[in-house]
């Protein structure tokens, strides 16, 4: 998920070409106040005009309490895939979103639910409450952990190489997003010009789970998805135990042996995860299946 | 904001009235591929609008007709439109031009796109 700025008619322009899963455009922290209206604007005419062809479009809004509103009125009509809110912290702050977007996608003849919620969780109440905030609404596609925000209220600052400092934190997102059966994505990494330590991170936030990571550069991007690719040898196992599944199904028979071990449910769902990742980033096609 | 259907329009559909410019207002920046569009209410029902493009020879005559365009479907005149341009596609004119608008009303950011989509749809 890569994040830029609403305000910037270049990048916005520039936007699909850089191999990111999904976009998102941002009307609030990276905008000024002052251009929040002309963002908006921006934003609006962009969605409507550029081909970004698969790549998932998302735009952070502001709270509800100050433009929020006006911000759904603006991208929902122009058709993005997801609105992304900030700092989440109640499931009632989706149930908020949710029923501005529906109203919004009554009034200008979008299918209504069509509009999926992404919600950023950026204080230690939002991940005390992640999962009612997963769950709050069939919209949310996926939670995400804000942590420069969230350090922030927990009186500290980020200290990139400890992995421990948003331990709690992201296992929470990340049990969150299982138990409710939608996406978790990390937080951004600051630090542009460290490469090793994004790339150390990255390797990290893969092992505990996640299904991606956000990016603030375009030069962030071949690195997420280097380290999420599989290997070969992974693809041709994942390959091996899919192709005994579906031969095991046909047969009717339980479970199944591929290369001498036991294969279970978990292991074929594994598998089928390791395929997804390997479609995703264009090693194999449908035809290797 | 009033409206009232506009039968004489091209595009045959109403326009928001009463777009009343108050006050001088500008949008946009003079970074590439943007455009900044200055708007002075000066009276009347004359729309004055000086471009200086740094692709004037290609698109000039083209940028001049999508911000007056623009300034037609919001029902403005009586204005006079300072553009400095660096490349700005079509839709970042338009965004531009609309936002510069609505500020001057002294609507900022308050956009009708119902009405608005309905001039490019």
């Amino acid at each position: 998920m890569m994040f830029m700025p609403g305000a910037n008619p270049a990048m916005l322009r520039d936007a699909g070409l850089y191999g990111a899963d999904s976009l998102m455009f941002d009307l609030e922290d990276a905008v000024s106040i002052a251009e929040k209206d002309t963002a908006r604007a921006l934003v609006h005419f962009a969605l409507k005009t550029f081909d970004y062809g698969d790549t998932e479009t998302i735009v952070r809004i502001n709270d509800l309490n100050t433009v929020g509103k006006l911000d759904i009125d603006a991208v929902v009509r122009a058709g993005v895939d997801v609105v992304r809110l900030p700092k989440t912290e109640t499931a009632q702050d989706v149930i908020d979103a949710d029923e501005v977007i529906t109203e919004v996608e009554k009034a200008c003849g979008r299918e209504v639910g069509s509009t999926g919620i992404f919600a950023a969780i950026e204080s230690a109440e939002g991940v005390l409450n992640a999962l009612s905030i997963a769950k709050a609404s069939p919209r949310v596609r996926g939670i995400a952990l804000g942590a420069e925000d969230y350090v922030t209220n927990l009186k500290t600052q980020r200290a990139y190489g400890d992995n421990m400092q948003l331990y709690f934190a992201r296992e929470m997102i990340l049990h969150a997003a299982r138990t409710a059966g939608v996406a978790a994505v990390d937080t951004v990494y600051s630090d542009v010009d460290n490469m090793d330590g994004f790339r150390e991170e990255v390797a990290h936030i893969k092992t505990l789970g996640f299904d991606g990571k956000s990016v603030i550069n375009p030069r962030q991007i071949p690195v997420v998805n280097e380290v999420y690719a599989p290997t070969e040898k992974e693809i041709q196992k994942a390959k091996e135990i899919v192709w005994a599944a579906r031969e095991a199904e046909e047969k009717g028979l339980g479970v199944i042996s591929v290369r001498g071990k036991m294969v279970d449910k978990p292991v074929i769902m594994r598998a089928e995860r390791t395929i997804m990742l390997a479609k995703a980033s264009g090693l194999i096609g449908e035809e290797d299946l | 904001m009033g409206r009232e259907e506009v039968p004489f329009l091209p595009t045959g559909i109403g326009v928001i009235r009463n777009m009343e410019l108050k006050q001088q207002a500008v949008a946009g920046t003079a970074e590439s591929s943007d455009i900044m569009i200055t708007i002075d209410p000066v009276g009347g029902d004359a729309v004055d609008i000086s471009l200086d493009s740094s692709v004037e020879k290609a698109f000039g005559d083209r940028i001049r007709e999508v911000i007056a365009e623009t300034l037609k479907n919001l029902g403005v005149t009586g204005v006079k439109v300072t553009a400095v341009d660096k490349g700005a596609l079509d839709c970042t004119v338009q965004a531009r031009t609309i936002a510069a608008v609505y500020r001057a009303a002294g609507n900022a950011g308050e956009f009708d796109w119902k009405e608005i989509d309905a001039w490019n749809a």
